[in-house]
């Protein structure tokens, strides 16, 4: 047995039974080889003999740090002695032990019979006690009743002090058993501890055990552990003695007895580092992680460095969940995907989360360019506005969606900014809008299935609280896209979130365009935005002229609003075009210089600007240049003929 | 039989109460089974001939609820003792992780007694087991009967335990050693755990 401190004067409990074998092992302790030598104690087992000697030997070895100091029992001093002859080693045994300061025997009532070992003891005491060195021995009876011992030895066996140890009292088992419990750290009531202590133990190791089997039923919880249930949980029928129980059946106790040993036995026999590793296999298993790592160590033969594996286990653990987190706030969706949940698989992690940021930029807001304020209305387009604001003022329950189509450069792109710039400012909330334009929901939708981000990508838009797609004839034909716009489309309509599209023409003209997608485009409100009409033309130029600065005519405004234009961007090129020209010749915008420039004069924006007041006199020969040139059909006619 | 899994927490020890026909191997079980507490008690599987001897083996699970955070099992099975049952024993013990050998202690039954012994060393030498690393008890059963009927411990020691295991007088039918037999072997295979090369 090795010395560990954990058999000690002070958790040793001293009662009658065993006070003067409690003063002679401290007197011992303070002063080896001096008071008690050999000191010699004696008692039934379980009452404390080896407690008390080591407890000599640990305080001799504290206070004196050089000190040599053994604990050895007969039965391994035979065997070494026994090891030492038969390899030849006899002499070095000898001197190996006349070393001692201080020699700890336990169990000398073995010494029956071995006449050797007896011989070889007798030689070793009288070397010890000469050099003024201590011996201690413990036995379970007085040195007289040891039979076929040499009479010399038991001589000196008795030359030192004999004391014995009885059984325990009341008091002292309770002391013993509060004591245990502080060291165990579990509570029973007072009372509990009593009833114990009243029951009749032979030995304080028997008293251990019931307290074991107590500690044992309230750790199974199944019975709460008060003093009425003492006896019946200890197998002791109420009122008998506690030996009327040894040979019969015990009950509960019994099979509770067994699991406390069964218990004891379980817990100094489990590897602590592979109960450390499982523990943390179980704890980590259980929240998810894998834990292949950790058993991949568990079943190597010898230890590894648990405390290093645990800590880059559980860094590796704590990176996860930082990565888990930074994804989580670009998407939601991606909280407790698996990818997160391996410690082995840390890079992995890393490059998902990477392409999750890559997926998750935010989608494009509406610009605060197209301001709703500055979109002249007027009869070609109030329909369109009426609805486009019918949708801000009660977003996905009046037009839902809403369809805008008209040709190229009237105003849709503007329109539907103004919308989404609409639909972000009012309510409550800012709303989560995106407008995007087609082409880029056709080409984020291809790198989201590219980089294997598509539920990502889904996330995304089916977060919004309003999704506006210009150009929405770009996914004629493209049946992938048109696919996820019907599911993201559902999706969103259901939430009552608003949805609205711009094209260049109306559903039912649009080609390779899925009938579920058309039908759907068409179910909320088509509407459409015209060519300006004059008023609208009028309304243009002037906010065009003002805009640059230019005061202009009102007459010149009548001229142009006259003229019939395809588009908004048309009036804002012509508008630009007269200022220039304007400004080339050096007199303001009048009727004449609009009516030159536009039915025959010299356009200064086929001109390079750098010219601009230089400009050579052959630009200015209306007969050497052709401004308006036949159109492709007629050219074709032309040449044919 | 891996004793300890430390992936799932679990401790299973399997136990085979071996030794010859009559000698008390089933009362053993039925003694423990009787003891276990209402709400532990599993089903105690029994395969019995008519004449109520053990058919095949009878088997035991004993729950022992959580032990230092392991799920504590044992499993105890008893053999067929009659010697035309040699199959099903060595079945039987196969993968034992601890043997309880029931010897009877009538004096008539001595050779029965050896036999048996016999026996057991020959099934585990063909398994490949080390009989000195196997964790074994003797159980001297029905020390309870006449003097003039039985055996002393002392001689039975002699006759049996020639390689020094530990032993038990018992008197399994009232449960007199059962426990401590139970206890020894269970504490010896335990005990195995801290040297993980032997017999693994």
């Amino acid at each position: 047995m090795r010395l560990d401190g954990h058999l000690r004067f002070d958790n040793y409990i001293v009662g009658s039974a065993n006070r003067l074998a409690a003063a002679a092992a401290r007197a011992v302790a303070d002063a080896p080889g001096t008071v008690y030598n050999p000191l010699f104690i004696y008692s039934a087992s379980g009452l404390g003999k080896t407690h008390l000697a080591a407890a000599i030997g640990w305080q001799v070895s504290q206070r004196q740090p050089d000190a040599m100091v053994d604990y050895v029992t007969v039965d391994e001093f035979v065997e070494q002695l026994h090891v030492a002859i038969s390899t030849g080693q006899a002499e070095a045994f000898r001197q190996n032990y006349a070393r001692m300061d201080i020699l700890l025997l336990d169990d000398v009532q073995f010494l029956t019979g071995r006449r050797e070992t007896q011989g070889e003891l007798l030689r070793l005491f009288n070397q010890m006690q000469d050099a003024g060195r201590q011996v201690v021995m413990t036995s379970d009876r007085p040195p007289s009743e040891i039979p076929d011992v040499d009479k010399r030895l038991v001589s000196r066996l008795s030359g030192g002090l004999i004391v014995d140890i009885g059984s325990p009292d009341f008091e002292t088992k309770v002391a013993i058993l509060r004591s245990k419990c502080a060291e165990r750290e579990v509570h029973f009531d007072a009372d509990v501890l009593e009833e114990v202590a009243r029951l009749e133990f032979a030995s304080v190791r028997e008293l251990q055990g019931a307290l074991n089997r107590l500690v044992a039923v309230a750790a199974l919880g199944d019975e709460p552990v008060i003093a009425g249930t003492v006896r019946r949980l200890l197998g002791a029928r109420p009122g008998t003695p506690r030996h009327n129980t040894v040979a019969t059946a015990a009950g509960d106790g019994e099979f509770l007895s067994f699991v406390a040993d069964v218990s004891a036995a379980v817990a100094s026999t489990v590897e602590e580092w592979k109960a450390r590793l499982s523990e943390a296999v179980t704890t980590w298993g259980e929240r998810g992680y894998r834990t292949t790592v950790l058993e991949r160590a568990l079943a190597l033969p010898r230890s590894p460095d648990v405390d290093g594996l645990l800590a880059t286990f559980e860094g590796a653990v704590s990176h996860l969940q930082r990565l888990e987190e930074a994804a989580a706030t670009i998407d939601q969706s991606t909280r407790g995907l698996g990818v997160f949940r391996d410690p082995e698989g840390v890079a992995a992690a890393e490059a998902f989360l990477e392409r999750v940021q890559a997926a998750g930029a935010p989608l494009p807001r509406p610009s605060s360019d197209y301001a709703r304020d500055r979109f002249a209305v007027s009869a070609s387009n109030q329909l369109a506005v009426r609805a486009a604001d019918a949708v801000v003022g009660e977003p996905g329950r009046r037009f839902n969606p809403l369809f805008i189509h008209g040709p190229s450069g009237v105003g849709k792109t503007h329109l539907l900014h103004a919308i989404g710039l609409g639909l972000q400012q009012s309510g409550e909330e800012r709303r989560l809008v995106a407008c995007v334009s087609a082409p880029s929901f056709v080409d984020d939708l291809i790198a989201a299935l590219q980089m294997g981000t598509l539920d990502v990508w889904r996330a995304r838009y089916r977060a919004l609280d309003a999704l506006l797609i210009d150009d929405v004839h770009f996914v004629a034909g493209k049946e992938r896209t048109q696919e996820e716009l019907f599911h993201i489309f559902n999706a969103l309509v259901a939430q009552g979130k608003q949805l609205v599209f711009a094209s260049d023409r109306p559903p039912r003209e649009l080609d390779e365009l899925a009938d579920r997608l058309r039908t759907r485009f068409e179910g909320g409100l088509v509407a459409q935005l015209h060519p300006p009409d004059r008023a609208l033309r009028a309304e243009l130029y002037r906010r065009a002229f003002a805009h640059s600065g230019s005061s202009v005519a009102a007459e010149v405004v009548t001229y142009l609003a006259d003229r019939a234009v395809a588009s908004v961007r048309e009036i804002l090129g012509t508008a630009n075009r007269l200022m220039t020209a304007a400004e080339v010749a050096g007199v303001s915008l009048g009727v004449s210089l609009a009516r030159t420039e536009l039915e025959g004069g010299v356009s200064p924006a086929v001109a390079p600007t750098h010219v601009a007041g230089v400009a050579d006199a052959f630009f200015l020969d209306d007969e050497k240049i052709i401004w308006d040139w036949p159109d492709v059909g007629g050219r074709a006619i032309e040449e044919l003929r | 039989m891996s004793i300890v899994n430390y992936a799932t927490r679990e401790i299973t020890c399997k136990l085979v109460y071996y030794g010859p026909g009559r000698a008390g191997k089933t009362t053993n079980l039925h003694y423990i089974y009787e003891q276990l507490p209402a709400e532990r008690r599993g089903q105690m599987i029994s395969l019995a001939t008519q004449t109520d001897r053990t058919l095949f083996f009878d088997f035991l699970p004993l729950d022992l609820g959580s032990i230092a955070g392991f799920t504590t099992r044992f499993q105890l099975y008893t053999v067929p003792g009659q010697s035309y049952y040699a199959t099903t024993r060595n079945l039987v013990l196969q993968g034992a992780d601890g043997v309880v050998f029931v010897a009877d202690s009538q004096s008539r039954q001595l050779e029965e007694n050896v036999e048996s012994l016999q026996d057991l060393h020959l099934n585990l030498g063909e398994q490949g087991v080390d009989v000195r690393s196997l964790p074994l008890v003797i159980q001297y059963n029905k020390q309870d009967l006449p003097r003039d009927l039985i055996l002393g411990v002392a001689e039975l020691q002699d006759e049996l335990n020639f390689r020094d295991v530990p032993h038990f007088a018992a008197d399994a039918l009232h449960g007199l050693g059962v426990f401590e037999t139970l206890r020894c072997v269970a504490e010896l295979v335990l005990r195995r755990l801290s040297q993980p090369a032997a017999g693994a």
